[in-house]
């Protein structure tokens, strides 16, 4: 059982990465049905950006006590507010234009975006994986005989915490309103006033920077990087906004932490299963679509006229 | 000075002419309405004016100015509401919620809850759905609440798209009963219907549109008298 428990925690750490940039997946699909295939590689920027803000704080190893939230705090923040610009002038430059066009084009411009980025991540840290600093002190709890790192419930909790902050948002705030409305109706939205180019910057702004938040949280969690680290974690998120149901942004978070704990339990009790995660993880997504087609907590909605 | 004008409008979808040549003037304080067949091109002239289609010619002023240089949001904050057709609520919202984006360009807490008091008194059937779904709605208060969302920016020029389209008959009285209200208390509007006689029953001018042209335009009196638009709108 000790295994099982502790396979619980890995897969809870994996999936609250995959979950948060589930998040921006689903949120961009939501308000403009795009798949912004550009996203994972915006979440790799994320680890590039916190990597360049840790070397520009001179912090190159364990962090303790105080200074420790500092950093933490400080480099995350930082790492979001850079991802976010980054997405909202991704979608000013390149989206926006696109607008009105048929689907295909702005679908073809996001896996060129895409590109670019992985690209410019290339020319700025070269091509080989670099390292990240374990900032996190590594006291393992004891718990039962299932061994917590202190980076895992950072992972966890992190992840927890924005996924509640952006609930309340989207539910509560005038501009959570209105980025509803936008994605339910984008006429009858400017219709009552509201500004949609806003909205849809203010959804590219959140999403990305919470891929610059999972950015940094892996960075921490894996202690390595590199330009094209966004492809699978991209992959898999975007799996995992699939099998939570596109659009939904509470299925982003099932799915992203339904995902991590397939490829934790994969990992433990396959025979060779470290090799066979990715089949599984993607043999769930299959049969989940072939039961419920629109994902675990997508509605079916009949296509827009 | 009339406060809604539009002037020479020409709008087409793809290469399809919706629109040519159209011209309409509203004076505060009126209910002109604008009535015409299916794909006469009645939506589209509501839809130039609100911005939500770029007409390829033409004028439209509101107040003294020009709406043809703002985005859907900036028409609405100069004070044009626009119940769309087919009434667009938000499914997925609250009738509370739905209510709140309406008034999204106002900041007055105050009035904001005046304007809710007052729809709800206008609507007393939305008061008791207050937090359904709105698209748990029937089609009457569906399109009670399309009304009510408009009211809630505080328009100064109120345009409805076929508020009548698929209601019961008593909806129908309810519906034109409470729009007669919502003039009285100084709202003008831009009323789109295809049920023409009850258009024009409370209008005080009427525009008739055939194929994108202005055929008619005059009193609602002399429409209704008239053995052209009897014969083709008013069933003889």
């Amino acid at each position: 059982m000790d295994v099982f428990y502790q396979q619980l925690i890995n897969g809870l750490s994996l999936g609250g990465i995959y979950a948060l940039i589930a998040l921006g997946y689903t949120m961009v699909y939501g308000i403009i049905e795009l798949i912004n295939f550009a996203h994972g590689d915006v979440y790799t920027l994320g680890t590039f950006f916190s990597l360049a803000i840790l070397t520009g704080l001179g912090v190159s190893g364990e962090v303790h006590g105080l200074a420790l939230v500092g950093v933490v705090l400080v480099t995350m923040l930082a790492a979001m507010l850079l991802c976010g610009i980054t997405g909202v002038l991704i979608e000013r430059l390149a989206y926006r234009r696109l607008r009105n066009a048929p689907r295909l084009a702005p679908l073809i411009t996001a896996i060129g975006m895409s590109f670019i980025l992985e690209n410019v991540m290339q020319l700025w840290k070269g091509p080989s994986p670099i390292s990240f600093p374990a900032v996190i002190p590594n006291p393992s709890f004891q718990a039962g005989g299932v061994e917590i790192a202190a980076k895992q419930i950072l992972v966890i909790v992190l992840a927890i915490v924005m996924m509640v902050a952006l609930q309340l948002f989207i539910r509560n705030t005038k501009m959570g309103k209105a980025m509803r409305a936008t994605a339910q109706d984008r006429d009858a939205a400017q219709l009552m006033g509201i500004n949609i180019n806003t909205t849809i910057a203010m959804t590219f702004l959140i999403g990305s920077a919470l891929a610059g938040a999972a950015g940094f949280v892996s960075g921490v969690y894996y202690g390595t990087t590199w330009f094209f680290n966004g492809f699978e974690a991209g992959l898999k998120a975007f799996t995992a906004a699939v099998l939570g149901g596109i659009g939904n942004v509470a299925g982003a978070m099932l799915g992203g932490f339904l995902i991590g704990l397939v490829e934790a339990f994969a990992t433990q009790y396959i025979p060779q299963g470290a090799q066979w995660t990715n089949v599984v993880v993607f043999s769930v997504l299959v049969l989940v679509l072939v039961f419920r087609p629109s994902g675990l907590l997508g509605e079916a909605v009949p296509e827009k006229v | 000075m009339a406060l809604l004008e539009v002037a020479d409008l020409d709008a087409q979808y793809g290469r399809i002419r919706a629109l040519s040549g159209v011209s309409l003037t509203v004076d505060e304080g009126e209910i002109v309405t604008l009535i015409g067949a299916n794909g006469a091109g009645k939506t589209t002239t509501l839809r130039s004016i609100s911005g939500l289609l770029r007409p390829s010619r033409g004028t439209i002023r509101f107040a003294g100015d020009g709406l043809l240089k703002l985005t859907p949001d900036g028409v609405v904050r100069r004070g044009v509401g626009h119940s769309p057709e087919g009434r667009r609520v938000f499914a997925r919202m609250s009738v509370r919620e739905n209510l709140e984006l309406g008034a999204y360009t106002r900041a007055s807490r105050s009035e904001i809850a005046e304007d809710f008091e007052r729809v709800l008194t206008t609507f007393p059937r939305l008061r008791e759905r207050l937090v359904q779904k709105a698209g748990t709605l029937s089609g009457g208060e569906q399109q009670m609440l399309a009304i009510g969302r408009t009211l809630m920016s505080r328009p100064r020029l109120l345009m409805l798209d076929e508020p009548s389209l698929g209601l019961s008959p008593i909806l129908v009285q309810t519906i034109f009963g409470v729009i007669r209200e919502i003039n009285a208390r100084g709202t003008t509007i831009l009323l789109i219907e295809q049920n023409a006689r009850q258009a024009l029953s409370i209008a005080t001018r009427g525009y008739v549109l055939e194929v994108g042209k202005i055929v008619y335009a005059d009193s609602a009196a002399n429409l209704m008298a008239s053995e052209a638009v009897r014969a083709a709108y008013l069933g003889g």
